[in-house]
């Protein structure tokens, strides 16, 4: 087991290596007006040096004047000391501009996962016994419409019902104009009553695939031959389903739900843009149409790690949940 | 369904289906074990044994969700494709509605300054035309601009003669003693220099010579022998020729001397430049007409208001400006007017400061921006003037394109890739899987969204894009179909036909087209449809972000794009709600026929 953990760890480094560095090519060819600027804004100083000479000055010390591996391999360097730098787009360090959107973005995420897995598995197991009947049809019906709802549509139709039509929220934002004087419960409610909408939107996107998912390792389940048996030995139905299907089902799902945790931080940059929602999503999406380098970088080395980190997690959690696969 | 099922059990459900073709097998195998009995195999006895194309189609037909997602495939593939040919216009056609408002046609004001015209050759500037009036007004009648003297007379407070008097020689006179300083060219002859001499000591004003009168200005010991010659004429009457081939006869100094000198002296006709002329004078308008023998022809009309009209190219007839003069005086602010065309035209006028803007309706072409839906426009036009759904129709053709396109790259990198490593396994095997690893490592979104906004900064042609697109989203999204053949064909070729295909000498060629490809297709259909679905998805997000397809090209995503101002989604759901739903019933459509058709070809794997 540990020597394949070492295994997976050794090639989760390679892969974070290349995939950020992959990033890092496609960015770099992104101009961004930002040297440029500070080196305009310096430039006017009094007795500052030459635009010409600070622009210089700048691109060397943002390594923008070597060529792309040099560049990426001085990025590396500082990676490794945690120095990620000053977000351009933000004009923060990018670890404290990180730290200040990622609990939006992790209560979005963590919301709506309560959400669609209280909704997703019920359904699909209820959908799974009663195989073809019209409760399968009509969730699995419903489960198809999640996944072929596009986001901004939805947004978008809800924000007309909801917001313009009958004015019950903002149409942006996490905070009301009224947030500043309000008592911290008020603040709190003032915020849940802005997530609303995100959440349900990422609710309904999300909760297709899971209960696809679980209605078919579900039905797989119910058709093996233990389930045969306990029902042939009598097992109330309450029983069979329980405490011998749904613990079965349990292994996929738990896998399932261990790529879900990348997301938890990272997947819903779409819906945060569409109500813009200051979390991870919302601001990264922001910083790589700008040509921010240092936050870009950063934001996909956290989501290629945290994807990798999730893998072994549910190598591990597959191990843990299936006796079966510790004895291999 | 459950009914289908029931009379056809070799079709039952997944689970029944085995039990049923047993069944059907004993039962065939019975007949055939007692053929004496029935004599012939007759069709009620014989097994219906179904191709495997024909059991997955039946299978497909069975399932409602699967068929309605075909139908709407169907219909979104005619509304796309046959839908741009059927109307009849394209898709960046821009509208134009045409609208009736109230613009400035002319304006009219009475003219209250005396309007010079000078005589050819001579000049009489702006300068002179200042000091001319604070003369007049100081109850001068000379006065002095730019080293000139003038001389003007008054007839009827309104009627200006302005004679120059051109310096011709500066004399300083002292005592006895003359000193001459001739102007430009002219030589003051010694007969005209005692003449002049004579009348200065006569200490007259002026002198003649030779028929000529000069006029002797003095000042001081300076005094200027002078000539007086008429430069020009000063009137605030308003000359409007009938006609406007005679303006440049009616502007010009010599009849408007005639003219205004007939009605200064009360005169009833005139004549010049070998015409004759009459002159019937009103309370505010005066005709002049112009004799052609016995016929009286109305020539000139004048009076005190000036009437313009706003563009530069129409000519206002006299009648027009009568019109607006009598309205003016009546104190009413309607008229109408009916044109040479025959045209009746209603105007208005009103006062502003001391002009009276004369407006009528005109027609104004404007881009028909937010046609509210119609018979001309099914469902109107967005914010460019364009028809919504033939937008629509054009940009299901680059939705669905993008589509195809992007599932046939991914299915060629994804096939090849999987099926070589699925196929040779081995060290192969493990390599093409590591570089899926990495290749999958690769975030999707971040690259999308930071390839689209490198384009929009390189500004790349909209045509281009779409293109450039195609590729990055095929490029992109391989690694699952590659994935998903590896591991079917890994399981194929531990399964017993292949062995065989394999023991009885096929070639390693045909092995593959004839018995691997045929295995691994159904998979592929059923993958390339769920992920058609996705793609459009993709795109769309994309299109919708502004970094995708771009106008003037027309996508689904793009319409839609219209929807992230609030006030397009506020007040014009025809724009983006279309657009929407196209895409959420196409994406549903090929959800449906693609879990249809997984269904269909293998039942064991479940919905």
């Amino acid at each position: 087991m540990s020597k394949f953990v070492l295994k997976r760890i050794f090639l989760a480094i390679l892969i974070i290596l290349f995939g950020s560095f992959i990033v890092y090519a496609v960015i770099r060819a992104l101009p961004t007006s930002y040297v440029e600027t500070i080196a305009r804004q310096r430039a006017q100083l009094p007795g500052s040096k030459s635009y010409a000479e600070w622009l210089e000055q700048l691109n060397a010390l943002f390594r923008l004047d070597t060529d792309i591996f040099t560049g990426y391999m001085g990025w590396l360097s500082d990676a490794i000391k945690g120095n990620f730098g000053d977000s351009w787009a933000y004009n923060v360090p990018v670890t404290q501009k990180f730290k200040d959107v990622i609990w939006y973005s992790f209560a979005l995420n963590i919301i709506t996962f309560v959400f669609q897995t209280v909704i997703a598995i019920p359904l699909g197991i209820t959908a799974a016994r009663k195989q073809y009947s019209k409760t399968d049809y009509g969730i699995t019906f419903f489960a198809l419409l999640g996944i072929s709802l596009p986001s901004f549509f939805l947004s978008t139709i809800l924000k007309y019902i909801f917001c313009i039509k009958l004015g019950w929220f903002d149409l942006y934002g996490i905070v009301g104009r009224y947030h500043e004087q309000l008592d911290t419960f008020g603040k709190i409610l003032d915020m849940t009553k802005h997530l609303i909408l995100p959440v349900f939107v990422l609710t309904m996107l999300n909760v297709g695939g899971l209960m696809r998912f679980t209605r078919t390792n579900m039905l797989e389940v119910l058709n093996s031959d233990y389930i045969r048996t306990a029902r042939a030995k009598g097992l109330p139905e309450k029983t069979v389903i329980h405490k011998h299907a749904f613990r079965n089902t349990l292994i996929p799902l738990v896998s399932y739900m261990s790529y879900l945790i990348p997301s938890m931080f990272s997947g819903s940059m779409i819906t945060e843009t569409l109500w813009q929602i200051p979390g991870i999503g919302y601001i990264s999406f922001g910083a790589m149409t700008q040509g921010d380098i240092p936050f870009t970088m950063f934001y996909n080395v956290f989501l290629i790690t945290l994807t990798q980190v999730s893998l072994l997690i549910a190598d591990i959690m597959y191990a843990v949940v299936d006796p079966r696969v510790r004895v291999n | 369904m459950d009914k289908n099922n029931k009379t056809t059990p070799v079709n039952s459900t997944q689970v029944d289906e085995t039990k049923g073709v047993i069944k059907a097998l004993l039962d065939g195998r019975n007949v055939n074990h007692e053929p004496d009995r029935l004599g012939t195999l007759d069709d009620e006895s014989r097994i219906k044994v179904l191709s495997p194309g024909m059991m997955v189609f039946k299978r497909f037909v069975r399932n409602r969700l699967a068929v309605t997602g075909f139908i709407i495939l169907v219909f979104m593939f005619a509304f796309s494709f046959l839908g741009g040919l059927v109307m009849p216009y394209r898709q960046d056609q821009v509208f134009y509605r045409t609208e009736y408002t109230l613009k400035d046609f002319a304006g009219a004001t009475f003219n209250k300054e005396i309007r010079t015209t000078v005589k050819d050759g001579c000049k009489f500037p702006t300068s002179a035309y200042g000091k001319m009036i604070l003369a007049y007004n100081e109850g001068k009648r000379e006065f002095k601009s730019n080293d000139s003297y003038y001389k003007f007379s008054v007839t009827n407070d309104d009627f200006f003669q302005i004679t120059e008097l051109r310096v011709l020689s500066n004399v300083t006179a002292r005592k006895m003693l003359y000193l001459y300083n001739d102007v430009d060219g002219f030589t003051m002859s010694a007969k005209m220099k005692e003449a002049f001499e004579t009348a200065h000591k006569a200490g007259e004003d002026s002198f003649e010579f030779e028929g000529e009168k000069y006029i002797l200005v003095k000042e001081g010991f300076e005094v200027a022998i002078s000539k007086e010659q008429e430069v020009a004429i000063g009137s605030s009457l308003i000359y409007d020729a009938y006609n406007a081939e005679n303006s440049s006869i009616v502007n010009s100094y010599g009849f408007r001397l005639e003219a205004e000198r007939a009605m200064a002296e009360d005169k009833q006709s005139f004549s010049f430049d070998g015409a004759n002329y009459l002159l019937e004078e009103g309370e505010n308008v005066s005709t002049i007409y112009r004799l052609d023998g016995d016929t009286k022809q109305p020539f000139v009309n004048v009076s005190k208001m000036i009437v313009n009209a706003i563009s530069p190219d129409v000519f206002l007839p006299v009648e027009f400006k009568n019109t607006v003069l009598n309205t003016v005086l009546n104190r009413e602010n309607k008229f109408t007017y009916v044109h040479e065309d025959g045209e009746e035209i209603e105007y208005t006028l009103n006062l502003v400061h001391e002009t009276y803007n004369v407006k009528r309706m005109t027609e104004t072409h404007l881009i028909d921006m937010y046609h509210m839906p119609d018979e001309k426009h099914l469902l109107g036009t967005d914010m460019n003037g364009m028809d919504v759904l033939t937008r629509l129709m054009y940009g299901g053709r680059i939705s669905l394109l993008v589509g195809f396109v992007v599932v046939f790259i991914t299915m060629i990198i994804g096939v090849s890739v999987g099926g070589v490593a699925g196929y040779f396994g081995g060290w192969v095997d493990t390599l093409l899987m590591r570089f899926i690893d990495l290749f999958n490592s690769i975030p999707y979104w971040p690259i999308m969204i930071i390839t689209g906004s490198v384009m929009d900064t390189m500004e790349v042609d909209p045509y281009t894009r779409v293109f450039l697109l195609m590729a990055i989203m095929g490029v992109m999204g391989w690694t699952g179909i590659a994935r998903v053949v590896r591991g079917q064909i890994l399981a194929l070729r531990e399964q017993d036909f292949m062995v065989a295909a394999e023991a009885s000498g096929l070639s390693v060629k045909r092995r593959i087209i004839k018995h691997l490809i045929p295995n691994v297709m159904p998979l592929l259909i059923v993958q390339g449809t769920m992920s058609l679905g996705s793609i459009i998805l993709t795109e769309a997000t994309l299109s919708f972000l502004g970094l995708g397809v771009k106008f003037p090209i027309a996508s689904w995503g793009s319409i839609i794009n219209a929807a992230s101002q609030p006030y397009i989604v506020n007040n014009y759901w025809f724009i983006w709600m279309p657009a929407g739903f196209l895409i959420l019933l196409t994406v549903l459509g090929f959800n449906f026929m693609g879990d249809g058709l997984r269904d269909a070809y293998d039942p064991k794997m479940k919905r």
